[in-house]
């Protein structure tokens, strides 16, 4: 019998004023999914996480998480929940231990069962060690840690996280996805993830590509590279937006200017190399052939390239 | 998968824990814990031994000194509550499913039991420095009076401290309307029918509070009760006062704000 959605979203819209954060997103997560929002910052994921999360009620649509819907029944969602935000949420003034024990408490556990599982989130995360000190005197991805042992402490069936990776060096990045593929897989926990690491977003089952509040695409990481069709030529000119010009009417095929570059994506690229090198001596400067990454993905669905579209949301 | 999780949460661990939460904070600062008590210490003495002309000494200023202490501990207690949400604290509880009412409760609780811990120091040194301030029953009640007392002033502070931002916002609030509601409250002027002061001072419900401490800690000198609201008003008063102050917080807790969009 197949389950509920882990999370279904139906024509969701959320506005800040005038500025529409999500436009009508509509998509389904299924349980035991290790999903990834991937968008640079203002492309909406924050939000949908917020309203996720419980933290800002939907304004429009409907989401159901868990076969609960969010608008009727936030409690019987917040008691299944997992949450790990992106701002720190430990209170430094306490010691490890008792951050988890008051967390515990605003979920329903008490007694001996809290203190057991304490222990084992704490030795899950490799912090037992730490757990009597003050969480202020902790490393930043030790409190990472910390943040994760908190929002896994009940035993949620969906975990949800908001940038966990942001301000961990790599190697605490690798172990964070280590753990999360082992509790999905021992505890068949959902995990929904937010993120702008192109790098990182591979690792998950399924991506979906966020850009002004709108869903640009959703897949495999596997078939979202295979779906920009070949490999990626992109070469650097002087006159990008004539030579552009120049190699669609003598080849007859798409190309598209970013940024400066002309791109195009094709089977068999090193074919094609050989083909714009030998038409265009003079123009090209530059000419690389590389497998489509995630950003071609993104450049493929948006017109914008992923990096140029975060510094533009980061200056606003 | 097995989950424990129920969908409604039993209320009182979490309001204990957060009240305990408020209490363990305050001791591992200390600076707070003397502030709190060094200034009201401090302010008992100038006004006693500056206003002696006055006929007003050590006795007098006792209850409004209280009433200090239970204001500003109160008060710093509760705006804690801005440094939990800018910390980052407040959005783990906001998503928790603990209902809503026991978080405003744990706060609050947890700041009356600081301000009242505060307060009973400051009884302790008066009845060393002075000697008992009233029959035993009558501190039993002035120590239940100040419970009362304590629970309307951190409600007050926390409906105040609720919606804002910073801390900075916060001091203005404290220098035009808290500051000022302690100084009209009956604690530094003696009550006289003919003053304006004690016409503004009656519609403060903190004046009842101080006047049902008067009528408890007087030292032996019962004439400075004479002309102040009865007993039975200072009660009903006061617990109206802690009553609104409770509805207030709790009402407002639903409300939410942009600052907890870190």
């Amino acid at each position: 019998m197949p389950a509920d959605p882990a999370i279904e979203i139906d024509a969701c819209t959320h506005r800040y004023g005038a500025r529409t954060a999500i436009d009508n997103l509509s998509l389904s997560i299924e349980q035991r999914e290790i999903f990834i929002f991937l968008g640079p910052n203002g492309s909406g994921k924050t939000t949908l996480f917020r309203v996720l999360s419980t933290l800002i009620p939907l304004q429009a649509g409907k989401i159901s998480i868990l076969g609960n819907d969010l608008s009727q029944s936030p409690n019987e969602i917040r008691g299944k929940l997992g949450v790990v935000f992106q701002a720190p949420s430990l209170d430094k003034k306490l010691t490890v231990t008792e951050n988890l024990a008051h967390q515990g408490k605003l979920y329903g556990l008490v007694g001996i069962e809290l203190r057991a599982r304490i222990e084992q989130m704490l030795s899950a995360v490799g912090i037992a060690d730490r757990a009597d000190d003050l969480t202020e005197t902790l490393s930043g991805g030790m409190r990472r840690r910390v943040e994760l042992a908190k929002g896994l402490l009940h035993r949620p069936q969906l975990l949800i996280l908001d940038e966990p990776s942001t301000g961990l060096d790599p190697g605490a990045r690798s172990d964070l996805w280590k753990y999360l593929h082992q509790i999905r897989e021992s505890d068949g926990v959902t995990i929904v993830l937010t993120t702008h690491l192109l790098e990182e977003a591979d690792r998950a089952d399924r991506i979906a590509i966020m850009h002004n509040g709108k869903l640009a695409a959703l897949d495999t990481p596997a078939a979202l590279q295979a779906s920009v069709g070949g490999d990626a030529i992109t070469i650097r000119t002087a006159r990008p937006a004539e030579l552009s010009e120049a190699i669609r009417a003598k080849f007859d095929c798409d190309t598209t200017v970013v940024d400066g570059t002309v791109r195009l994506e094709q089977p068999d690229g090193h074919q094609w190399i050989a083909r714009l090198v030998e038409a265009f001596p003079a123009e090209i400067e530059t000419i690389t052939l590389g497998k489509p990454t995630l950003e071609d993905v993104f450049i493929d669905r948006t017109g914008h390239r992923f990096w140029k579209e975060m510094t533009e949301s980061n200056g606003k | 998968m097995a989950s424990s999780t129920k969908a409604s949460v039993p209320a009182i661990p979490v309001v204990l824990t957060l009240a305990h939460r408020e209490l363990v904070r305050f001791f591992r600062q200390r600076n707070r814990v003397i502030g709190a008590l060094v200034q009201p210490i401090m302010f008992w003495g100038l006004f006693s031994l500056g206003l002696r002309s006055n006929d007003l000494g050590f006795e007098f200023f006792f209850p409004g000194t209280i009433a200090m202490i239970l204001l500003f501990t109160a008060i710093f207690a509760t705006i804690s509550i801005i440094e939990d949400r800018r910390e980052g604290f407040l959005q783990s509880v906001l998503v928790a499913p603990a209902p809503r009412w026991a978080m405003v409760m744990g706060k609050i609780l947890g700041g009356s039991a600081i301000a009242l811990l505060q307060a009973l120091m400051f009884l302790a040194l008066g009845s060393v420095t002075l000697g008992m301030p009233g029959t035993p029953l009558d501190i039993v009640l002035s120590i239940v009076l100040m419970t009362v007392i304590a629970i309307a002033l951190t409600g007050l502070g926390f409906f105040l401290a609720w919606r804002m931002e910073s801390t900075q916002g916060f001091h203005a609030i404290m220098s035009v309307f808290l500051f000022p509601m302690w100084l009209l409250s009956g604690s530094l002027f003696p009550d006289d029918p003919k003053s304006w002061i004690t016409f503004i001072s009656r519609v403060n419900p903190l004046t009842y509070g101080v006047a049902g401490l008067r009528h408890y800690l007087h030292f032996g000198d019962a004439s400075i009760v004479k002309a102040l609201p009865s007993l039975p008003v200072c009660w009903v008063v006061s617990l109206a006062f802690a009553a609104l102050m409770i509805v207030l917080s709790w009402r407002i807790a639903a409300t939410r704000t942009t600052g907890d969009l870190l």
